[in-house]
């Protein structure tokens, strides 16, 4: 089944569409292994972005010429592009945002700012990022709110008993990753929001890491929150996107105060515009929304299920060629993952590893991946992170294999 | 020796290399080679975070000699700090506070200490040179308190 996807998939057709890749780094080929903290960007994104200042750049919604008029259709296009790709009920629903951090932090101070109080309780989890632990500190330091975690099982799932535990009545917030950046665990996130909303808690996931490997349905999840970033589904930096169910961003105040976010201001009282303008203050990033919508279309074009089945594929290989390395421990063994390998090199401080691959051209992620307790956790400092995308190639796995003998004898 | 002719001596070492390997085995080496640092000055006073790596630093003067030991858990960063150490180790205050440090520059290994938050180096130089000018400032103080 799979195998019959993989002969569909042509790897090599898709390379062609990313100009980045075809270069050499410390004079070898770019193997390109990073992509969980950022993906590289196919030629249609590009172009969208120089189309846009190039033909019809205009500030949008309050024009009437004709290119304010096109800039604003593009725009709203991709809205309900993003709405379609999440299984959104409505664009009402999708905030544009600065990207994942920016979500996490607008539901933080608006949602959690005026509905969450002294002695109500927020639940994350062993596997967050730091952008989803700090926003909810800051947060339970000014409101006086306790923070939960979740624990992390040695396989790098999460502990689903232990939340059932901290669960109660006097949980008001859920926030968790769909998709461990570190690990590559995959979140049972259905059943965590379902079990949140048994003690009337809301959840907010984050989605960074999720959405350019797994379909998406916010409807089906029963998700309250879902949050983002373009850069790492192939779309440009500085763009993200904040999914809110209609009702809690009605009922939500404005994060931040400005233009296009009003209906009509006197210096005695501003009334707000409506969704989803009311949290979009000052003109927004135009060619960066409008370049997300090209980003979406060329993964609809590939097909996602195409896709995930492929990259099933390089994680399976690399899973089975990296296990193979003397002296190499993979961190994060869960049976649902995406295609993320973390490892650790027994007697090598993962910052060598980074750097004589690099000089062998081969990217990798090395540190504690913006995730120190989830380190302290396993009681490492950091791991090597090989985060694989649709146009890496079971070749270049090959390559990063022999790469880290390479260090290893280099190191003996 | 002065800090230029030590660091000319080490371009000319890594003169010899013409491939990325022997160059990056060679500061590996160093890094082995380097002396190791009392595991008492290893505290968190002499602490250097970076965000992949830790360097420690621990600096005494020896007469008139500013003397730098120090460590890093990461092979690589202590061989370059093997190469800060040797070019500033064991010269006057005065001479480490004015000295150009370009002896990475020179054998290509810049990207080392740009990296500022991946690794402690440039944090190391700059601490080094810290230190200088503190014990610069120390000896015109008690000087003057002579005169």
């Amino acid at each position: 089944m799979v195998t019959t996807q993989l002969i569909d998939f042509n790897v090599e057709r898709v390379r062609a569409d990313f100009p980045i890749l075809h270069q050499e780094i410390n004079g070898r080929p770019l193997v390109y292994f990073d992509n969980a903290a950022t993906t590289q960007k196919p030629n249609a994104v590009i172009e969208a972005i120089t189309k846009y200042y190039r033909g019809y750049n205009a500030n949008i919604h309050r024009g009437i010429h004709t290119l304010a008029e096109r800039a604003t259709a593009e725009f709203e296009a991709s809205r309900k592009a993003i709405a379609d790709f999440l299984g959104a009920s409505s664009t009402e629903e999708i905030i544009f945002t600065s990207g994942t951090t920016m979500g996490i932090n607008l539901v933080a101070q608006t949602y959690g700012r005026a509905f969450l109080k002294a002695g109500d309780e927020i639940i994350i989890s062993g596997l967050e990022h730091h952008s989803n632990i700090v926003p909810w500190q800051m947060l339970c330091e000014e409101k006086g709110l306790v923070l939960k975690v979740i624990p992390v099982l040695d396989s790098g799932e999460l502990d689903v008993a232990a939340y059932e535990n901290l669960l109660s009545e006097k949980t008001k917030l859920v926030a968790v990753n769909h998709v461990s950046n570190s690990l590559g665990t995959i979140n049972p996130v259905k059943d965590i929001i379902a079990q949140a909303h048994l003690v009337g808690a809301v959840v907010l996931i984050d989605g960074a890491q999720a959405t350019s490997h797994l379909d998406i349905d916010v409807q089906d999840l029963d998700a309250d929150f879902y949050v983002f970033s373009a850069h790492k589904l192939y779309g440009p930096t500085g763009i993200g996107v904040l999914y809110g169910k209609k009702a809690l961003l009605d009922a939500m105040p404005p994060y931040m105060g400005g233009g296009e976010m009003i209906k009509e201001v006197t210096f005695e009282k501003t009334t707000y515009n409506d969704l989803p303008y009311k949290f979009e203050a000052g003109t927004p990033n135009i060619a960066d929304v409008v370049a997300l919508k090209a980003a979406l279309d060329y993964i609809a074009a590939l097909g996602k299920d195409t896709i995930a089945a492929y990259e099933n594929q390089l994680l399976a290989y690399a899973t089975e060629t990296l296990s193979e390395i003397d002296g190499l421990r993979i961190i994060g063994q869960a049976r649902e993952k995406i295609s993320v390998v973390s490892f650790v090199l027994d007697g090598i401080h993962h910052q060598d590893i980074g750097i004589i691959l690099d000089q062998q051209g081969i990217a990798i992620r090395t540190g504690h991946h913006c995730t120190q307790p989830l380190m302290q956790r396993f009681g490492l400092l950091g791991t090597c992170r090989a985060s694989f995308a649709m146009y890496n190639t079971t070749e270049e796995i090959d390559k990063l294999v022999a790469g880290i003998k390479r260090v290893q004898r280099m190191m003996a | 020796m002065t800090i230029n002719e030590t660091q000319d001596e080490i371009i000319e070492e890594f003169g010899l290399f013409d491939d990325w390997a022997d160059k990056y085995e060679y500061i590996i080496d160093l890094g082995k080679k380097l002396k190791p640092l009392d595991e008492q000055y290893k505290n968190e006073v002499n602490i250097i975070k970076g965000c992949q790596s830790r360097v420690w630093l621990h600096a005494y003067l020896q007469d008139d000699k500013l003397v730098f030991e120090a460590d890093s858990d990461a092979i690589i960063v202590k061989g370059l700090v093997n190469i800060l150490v040797r070019t500033l180790s064991n010269q006057t205050p005065e001479a480490i506070a004015a000295a150009d440090v370009y002896a990475l520059e020179k054998v290509g290994l810049q990207q080392h200490l740009a990296q500022t938050r991946s690794n402690g180096l440039a944090a190391m130089l700059r601490q080094m040179k810290n230190y200088a000018i503190a014990f610069t400032s120390m000896k015109s103080q008690v000087q003057s308190i002579k005169s």
